[in-house]
């Protein structure tokens, strides 16, 4: 039996490298006996678009996309995305986002408004929201960013912190793997 | 023709290791062990990983191809000359490479041939939704079709053996959702397989008409096996649960199956044409209902209903777009659609990145109301507002021929205000022979090569212009101004397009040049240009907006407004030469 079971999106903005995250957890869930499978986007979107990325965790996974109002979990890198990305959460879902807001090119030019409150999409769910950029630069880099938002999620699941940090480990180059294993510690320490 | 080679456990008995490979890792990882030597691909969405994977194999011989034609073509000598050989591309790439495609189903081969098209339901990164699987069927080719990455290794794999076996060329056809879905493989070693001689045999390789004839009667004869023993085949699976509805399907589209409806009786398709008919009136009788479960067109679903089978399908799931769990709940279950993205939400289509070089030639389009015949490239993205500065995008290298037909519809002055636009590795790719028509049959259009000294789009892959082949390693490198100029043509400038004033001043003499001209606007990608640029910053802004038309991700409007992001400027300078009021300055100016 998979020691853990769920649907997870993950979404931001072409270029933040929200593909290390879920290689981190496809790494993770693999190296903790779990099924998994996990879909991504690459391409013409990566340039500064939508993007988005399914992780699917548990022992009858067939599907490797997370079907509307089926993610059990939603991460997001950026506000306005956490916002579009609500329909896939499920009822009683968790989303873990990143305050950042990225304008997208309507509302630079005008021809469209960025939200006041982009988060009151989320309402009917559970938010766990924090400026994870801030925290990714104290922690010395803004590509971290990924890792304190991991960190804020790996609470949810029920992995030991040394398989995680196993996982970053094996994921990230060693000469950013403390900074990046920092930025998860505190991101960790939030959710604490 | 031995059917047992085909017909045992495709999957490895004693792997070495279990890992979580996306399915171009795990195509490029069976090809590798099925003891591939020579991999030859030009990039395209969603394939290009898989040569990328194989080029970090030493075993293997991987090079990127100025084309898919030429990389088919180079696949193809290596596998006649006994090499196991490989060729990656998107499904619009099949297009380009269709003809040596086609004749290579009559000479057969030597050694394995495989040949990897990616399809892109829904048109993730890709101008049209074609199903390759009518290549297949077109070419007499057998076509198998993996639904993860498990299966992706294996039936690469089978796919070797298959073109020896039955000396033919052998596509694997992949999926966006396959091609780029991680899921768990287990891994294997690198079989034995001995390069094999080279043998001179022009009855079966040098297609004239006396001896094609002769090898059509072979694709035949081959074909028919294939049919035959496509019903025993381990790939083709029938699994009897629930006999009220039967489902045909294959690739994803059989994970979503699983997942819609988990107790339904399946026939699952590892190849995908020939089809075993025997085999699905086998399944047809058992069931009550039988539908059929694709993605794009109802191929199978016509060769089901041709051999007198009933059965439902795409009155039910439609050619449009991806299937997905919660559409087949619906279409089949009934079940409601649930509720998809809030469309009031701001949309965040991708733009070209701060930086990009590519910004300054199309502002300058934009300005001088240039009509674009475009092309394919990041660069189409200056189509969309404020630029729109693209009139027409059709394939790879259409731009250069698009341009010259207009100006045989409406006369030599219509290309006074018109361009043809395409970056360096398209203009390789396919726009050459378009160049040396519109000089040889006298016409009079500029051609802007946009050359950013990469592919980009694509993630970043040499190309002969960059002067490095696949392994990062220094290559020959084709010199464009020469090359443009061995075509005839006369009129060639080379621009920075940071230089907006030079960009414009070259695109309004090249245009009014009443001859074949081309400008090459030159500056490498700005996801590759490492020099550090102070960011630039607004002082005393007035509001005009005049910088805003460049479509910066970095120009942000506030109000009555308009503020320079720092995180996100490259220091290009653009908006500085654009500013009437000379308000924006580079942070090292600003500072002083």
């Amino acid at each position: 039996m998979s020691k853990a079971a769920f649907d997870l999106v993950i979404v931001g903005v072409g270029g933040q490298g929200t593909l290390l995250a879920s290689k981190i957890l496809g790494r993770l869930a693999l190296s903790e006996n779990c099924g998994v499978k996990v879909s991504e986007v690459h391409g013409m979107s990566q340039r500064g678009g939508s993007v988005i990325t399914h992780v699917r965790v548990g022992d009858s996974v067939h599907s490797p996309m997370v079907a509307l109002g089926g993610a059990d979990y939603l991460i997001s890198f950026e506000a306005l995305e956490a916002a579009r990305a609500a329909c896939y959460l499920k009822p009683g879902g968790t989303a873990i986002v990143n305050t950042q807001h990225i304008l997208p090119m309507p509302v630079i030019t005008g021809a469209a408004a960025y939200p006041e409150d982009p988060l009151a999409a989320l309402a009917s769910y559970r938010v766990e929201s924090a400026d994870a950029l801030g925290i990714a630069v104290e922690c010395g880099s803004q590509k971290a960013l990924n890792l304190v938002l991991l960190g804020m999620f790996s609470r949810h699941l029920p992995f030991e912190e040394v398989a995680w940090r196993d996982a970053i480990a094996a994921c990230v180059p060693q000469k950013s793997l403390e900074v990046n294993l920092a930025a998860f510690a505190r991101g960790r320490a939030l959710m604490g | 023709m031995d059917e047992k080679m085909l017909t045992d456990d495709v999957f490895v008995a004693d792997p070495v290791e279990e890992r979580l490979m996306l399915g171009n890792e795990a195509v490029a990882q069976g090809a590798w062990e099925a003891g591939l030597r020579v991999a030859a691909s030009y990039p395209g969405t969603p394939s290009t990983e898989i040569t990328e994977c194989v080029a970090r194999f030493p075993e293997v011989d991987c090079q990127w191809a100025p084309n898919e034609k030429v990389a088919t073509e180079v696949a193809f000598g290596a596998a006649m000359a006994g090499a196991r050989a490989m060729t990656c591309m998107k499904h619009v790439g099949v297009n380009v490479a269709a003809d040596p495609i086609f004749t290579a189903a009559y000479t057969g081969v030597n050694a394995g041939l495989v040949v990897v098209c990616a399809d892109d339901p829904a048109m993730h990164s890709s101008q049209n939704e074609q199903d390759s699987r009518y290549y297949a069927r077109a070419a007499h080719i057998p076509m198998l079709e993996p639904s993860d990455s498990r299966e992706c290794h294996a039936f690469t794999r089978l796919a070797f053996t298959m073109s020896e076996e039955l000396d033919t060329p052998v596509f694997l056809r992949l999926t966006t959702r396959v091609a780029h879905a991680r899921s768990v493989v287990a891994i294997g070693e690198r079989a034995d397989v001995p390069l094999r001689p080279y043998q001179k045999d022009a009855m079966k390789y040098v297609m004239m008409p006396g001896m094609a004839r002769k090898r059509h009667l072979k694709v035949e004869a081959r074909e028919a096996f294939l049919s035959e023993a496509a019903n025993r085949l381990p790939i083709n699976v029938i699994k009897m649960r629930d006999t009220s509805v039967g489902i045909i399907t294959s690739g994803v589209c059989y994970e979503y199956v699983r997942d819609a409806m988990p107790h339904a009786s399946t026939l699952k398709l590892g190849m995908v044409y020939p089809l075993p008919m025997k085999l699905i009136r086998e399944f047809a009788q058992k069931v009550d209902r039988l539908i059929v479960v694709e993605e794009l067109e109802g191929l199978i679903e016509r060769e089901v209903l041709a051999a007198g089978i009933p059965c439902e399908g795409k009155n039910l799931t439609g050619i449009q777009g991806e299937l997905s769990v919660e559409k087949l709940r619906s279409v089949l279950l009934g079940a409601p659609m649930p509720q998809g993205e809030d469309t009031s939400i701001p949309a965040r289509p991708p733009v070209l990145c701060p930086g990009c070089p590519h910004r300054g030639v199309f502002y300058v389009l934009n300005k001088l109301g240039m009509r674009v015949m475009g092309d394919i490239g990041c660069y189409t993205l200056a189509a969309l507002p404020p630029l729109s500065a693209m009139d027409a995008c059709l394939c790879m290298g259409a731009s250069i021929g698009m341009a010259g037909g207009a100006e045989r519809a409406q006369g030599k002055a219509f290309s006074r205000g018109t361009v043809a636009v395409l970056g360096d590795s398209t203009f390789i790719h396919s726009g050459i022979t378009s160049l040396v028509d519109a000089v040889y049959n006298r016409e009079t259009i500029t051609v802007v090569i946009l050359d950013n000294r990469i592919t980009g789009m694509t993630g970043h892959q040499q190309n002969p212009a960059t002067g490095y082949d696949i392994h990062n390693q220094p290559a020959p490198q084709l010199n464009l101004e020469k090359l443009v100029e061995s075509c005839g043509v006369t009129d060639v400038r080379v621009v920075d397009p940071f230089n907006l004033k030079a960009t414009e001043q070259a695109i309004r003499e090249a245009t009014a040049n009443e001859q074949v001209s081309v400008v090459i606007a030159r500056r490498p990608c700005a996801l590759l240009d490492k020099t550090a640029r102070p960011s630039f910053v607004i002082d005393g802004c007035r509001g005009c907006g005049a910088c805003m038309k460049l479509s910066c991700p970095a120009i942000e409007r506030h109000g009555k407004i308009v503020e320079i992001n720092p995180a996100l400027c490259s220091g290009c300078g653009m908006c500085a030469q654009v500013c009437p009021f000379k308000a924006i300055k580079s942070g090292r100016e600003a500072r002083v």
